[in-house]
C-alpha cells in the first residue's frame, strides 16, 4: 500500500516537473503581459495597460495585417493542394515511397534550408520579395501538413462510398462534392488549422523571403526587431496574444481529428 | 419456375480481363434471363467479383463485350448503366441519414421533390426501415446496414441488381433469414438479381440458376438440383455439398472397380481402361444387412438432429467415406462397428478428368 503510493507521487512529481519545465515561461511570460509595472521584477497589480498600448501601435498593427494575410492565403492554397495530393496518393493503385517521402520531405526538411533555396531561387528569378513570396514559401511546407492530416484520414476511409455513389447515377464531379468531401471535410479543417497556426508563428522563412524593408514584415519579425531594444512588457502582451490564436487553432484541429475518429 | 423461354436481360460475350499476368476472367461467357435470381458461385480468386465489377462498370473487360436489353454497355461509365450494386461492405454514405442514403440516387435523376420522398417513403416501408429513417449508418446494427444498402440500390428500379457477397457479413442465423427475405423482395419487386457468393448453400438456397466458376471460367451452368445432382466434373461435385470420392480405373469391360471391388455405375461416354473417380453423396450411401456391400468400419459419428453422420473406413479410399442415416432409425450404430454398405448406382457419378 505505501509502495503504491509512493510509485504515484513519485509519478506525480515527475509529471509536474516535466510539464512545469515545458510551460513556466509561458506562464511567467502571460503573466508579466498583465503587469501594470514595466519592471519584469516587481508585480504592481493587474492591467491591461500593455495591451491597450500594443493597440495604438502602428508597427505591430502593420505587422499583424500582414501575419494574417500570409497565413490566409498560405492555408487556402495549401489546403487546396494538400487535400488535392492526399486524395491522389491514397487513389493510386501503385503505392510509391519515392512519391511519399517527397510529399513528407517539407515537414522535415530544416526551415534555415528552405530559406535560403527560397531566396537563392528567388533572386535568381529577379522575383521582387514581399508577402507573396512569404505566401509562396509557407504553401511548401503548409501543403506537406495538410496532405498527411487528410492522408491519414483516408487510410480508413472506405473507397467503395465513391463507387457506391457513381453506381448510384452520380458523376465524378458530383461524387467528389456529396461524397469524398464532406467525409473528409473534418480532417481538411484540421489541416488548414495546423497551417495556419504554422504560418502565423513562422519567422525564418518569412525573414528570409520578405525582401529589403519594413512593408512586408510579419509578427515574428515584428517581435524580433522589437526585442533588440529590450524585452518590453507589450512584447509579452503581442506574444499572448499570438500564442492563444494558436494554441486555439491548434485544439480546434485536434478536436476535429478526435471527433472524426470517434465516428 | 419456367424460366427458359425468356429472352436474355444481360449477355456477357466471351469476356477476357487480366491483371497485369494473372488473368482473372478467361474468354466468359453468359445469358442471364429476366426476373431471374442468378447466383455466381466460386472460391475466392475465380473471378467472380471481377466479373460483377466489370458489369457493374468499375473495370472495363479487355475482350468482350457486355450487353444489357440488348444494348452494348461493355465501355459505359457506371453512373450510366442502369443497373445497381449491392456492395460486400454496403459503402453507406456515413454522414447521411437513411432517409437520404436512399434518396441520393433519386437525386441523381433529377426527379421532382415530391416524387422522391413518396417513393422513399414506400421503400422505407417494404424494407421495413421506417423507424430508422433518421438513423445515420454508424447507429445501424449489421443487418440493418445491409437492408439499407438493398434498399439504396432497389429503389432506383435498376433493370438488374447485382449483389457482392450480400449477406457475408451477418452471423448465421441472420443469414438464414435474410436468404429467404431475399428471395421473397426478388419475387416482389420482379428484378433480376445475380448475386456474387462463395457459399454454396446461399446458392442454392436463393438461385433459379447457378454458375460455378473457377479460374475465370464457367464449370458449370444450370439450375441447383442440376449442379448438385449432375456436376459437369470433380470440382463441382467436391464443391457443391459433401461428396465422397473413390479413386478407381474402368477396365476393358467398362466397369468401373476401385480396390478390387466392383462398383456397379453408368460408365457410358467414358474411357475404358484408364483412371477414373467415383463421386457419391452421403445421403445416397445405404447401410446393409452384412455380406451383400463393401464392408467397413465406424471410425466416427456425428449427431446433427434430423440426421447422423457417420464416417466409414474400408478399403476403397484412404478417407473415410461420409455416410448420411438417419437419427432416428432402429439400431444405434456405434464407433467401431463393422457395417455393410451398398451405394445408390443411379446417383454415382464417374469423372475422368
Amino acid at each position: 500500500m505505501a509502495d503504491a503510493l509512493r510509485t504515484k507521487l513519485t509519478g506525480l512529481t515527475i509529471l509536474v516537473l516535466v510539464f512545469g519545465f515545458l510551460y513556466l515561461p509561458i506562464a511567467v511570460l502571460v503573466l508579466l503581459s498583465f503587469n501594470a509595472s514595466g519592471l519584469p521584477t516587481t508585480w504592481s497589480g493587474f492591467s491591461l495597460r500593455w495591451y491597450v498600448s500594443l493597440a495604438n501601435n502602428s508597427d505591430i498593427l502593420h505587422a499583424a495585417w500582414n501575419t494574417l494575410v500570409v497565413a490566409i492565403f498560405a492555408t487556402l492554397i495549401a489546403t487546396v493542394l494538400g487535400t488535392m495530393l492526399a486524395i491522389g496518393m491514397e487513389t493510386r493503385k501503385r503505392k510509391s515511397t519515392a512519391l511519399e517521402a517527397l510529399a513528407f520531405a517539407p515537414m522535415v526538411i530544416p526551415d534555415i534550408v528552405l530559406a535560403v533555396a527560397l531566396l537563392t531561387l528567388f533572386s535568381r528569378l529577379n522575383v521582387t520579395m514581399g508577402l507573396p513570396t512569404i505566401i509562396i514559401s509557407h504553401v511548401i511546407f503548409d501543403l506537406a501538413f495538410v496532405c498527411s492530416v487528410v492522408r491519414a484520414r483516408l487510410k480508413n476511409f472506405d473507397f467503395s462510398i465513391v463507387e457506391a455513389s457513381r453506381d448510384l447515377g452520380a458523376s465524378p464531379f458530383t461524387t467528389f462534392w456529396r461524397i469524398t468531401f464532406p467525409v473528409l471535410l473534418p480532417a481538411i479543417i484540421a489541416g488548414a488549422l495546423l497551417a495556419f497556426t504554422l504560418s502565423v508563428d513562422e519567422f525564418i522563412i518569412a525573414f528570409f523571403t520578405s525582401g529589403a524593408g519594413r512593408s512586408s514584415i510579419t509578427l515574428p519579425m515584428q517581435i524580433y526587431s522589437m526585442i533588440r531594444f529590450g524585452v518590453t512588457p507589450e512584447i509579452n502582451a503581442l506574444a499572448t496574444i499570438v500564442m492563444g490564436v494558436s494554441a486555439a487553432a491548434l485544439l480546434l484541429s485536434q478536436w476535429l481529428n478526435k471527433e472524426q475518429m470517434t465516428r | 419456375m419456367n424460366t427458359s423461354f425468356k429472352a436474355p436481360v444481360l449477355a456477357v460475350d466471351n469476356v477476357v480481363k487480366r491483371f497485369g499476368k494473372t488473368i482473372a476472367v478467361n474468354g466468359l461467357s453468359l445469358d442471364i434471363r429476366e426476373n431471374e435470381f442468378f447466383a455466381l458461385l466460386g472460391p475466392s480468386g475465380c473471378g467472380k467479383t471481377t466479373l460483377l465489377r466489370m458489369i457493374a462498370g468499375f473495370e472495363v473487360p479487355d475482350e468482350g463485350r457486355i450487353r444489357l436489353a440488348g444494348n452494348d454497355i461493355t465501355g459505359q461509365a457506371p453512373e450510366k448503366r442502369p443497373l445497381n450494386l449491392m456492395f460486400q461492405s454496403y459503402a453507406l454514405f456515413p454522414h447521411m441519414t437513411v432517409r437520404q442514403n436512399l434518396a441520393y440516387g433519386l437525386e441523381m435523376e433529377r426527379l421532382a421533390k415530391p416524387e422522391i420522398s413518396a417513393r422513399v417513403e414506400e421503400m422505407l416501408k417494404t424494407t421495413d426501415l421506417q423507424a430508422l429513417a433518421e438513423r445515420k449508418p454508424a447507429e445501424l446494427s449489421g443487418g440493418q446496414k445491409q437492408r439499407v444498402a438493398l434498399a439504396r440500390a432497389l429503389i432506383k428500379r435498376p433493370k438488374v441488381l447485382l449483389l457482392d457477397e450480400p449477406l457475408g457479413a451477418l452471423d448465421k442465423k441472420l443469414r438464414e433469414k435474410m436468404q429467404l427475405e431475399l428471395k421473397r423482395l426478388q419475387h416482389e419487386v420482379g428484378i433480376t438479381f445475380i448475386i456474387v457468393t462463395h457459399d454454396q448453400e446461399e446458392a442454392l438456397v436463393m438461385a433459379d440458376r447457378v454458375a460455378v466458376l473457377k479460374d475465370g471460367c464457367i464449370l458449370q451452368c444450370g439450375t441447383p438440383e442440376e449442379v448438385y445432382e449432375r456436376p459437369a466434373n470433380r470440382f463441382v461435385a467436391g464443391f457443391i455439398g459433401v461428396m465422397n470420392f473413390i479413386e478407381g480405373e474402368i477396365g476393358d469391360d467398362a466397369i468401373f472397380r476401385a480396390a478390387g471391388e466392383t462398383l456397379a455405375c453408368d460408365t457410358a461416354g467414358l474411357k475404358s481402361n484408364a483412371k477414373a473417380v467415383l463421386a457419391v453423396r452421403p445421403e445416397n450411401i445405404t447401410l446393409k444387412p452384412s455380406g451383400s456391400g463393401i464392408a467397413g468400419t465406424v471410425v466416427d459419428a456425428a449427431y446433427h438432429g434430423l440426421d447422423r453422420q457417420l464416417y466409414v473406413k474400408t478399403a476403397l479410399s484412404a478417407v473415410p467415406l461420409q455416410v448420411r442415416v438417419a437419427a432416428s432409425g432402429a439400431a444405434v450404430v456405434q464407433t467401431g462397428a463393422a457395417v455393410t454398405l451398398g451405394f445408390d448406382a443411379a446417383a454415382c457419378r464417374i469423372f475422368q478428368d
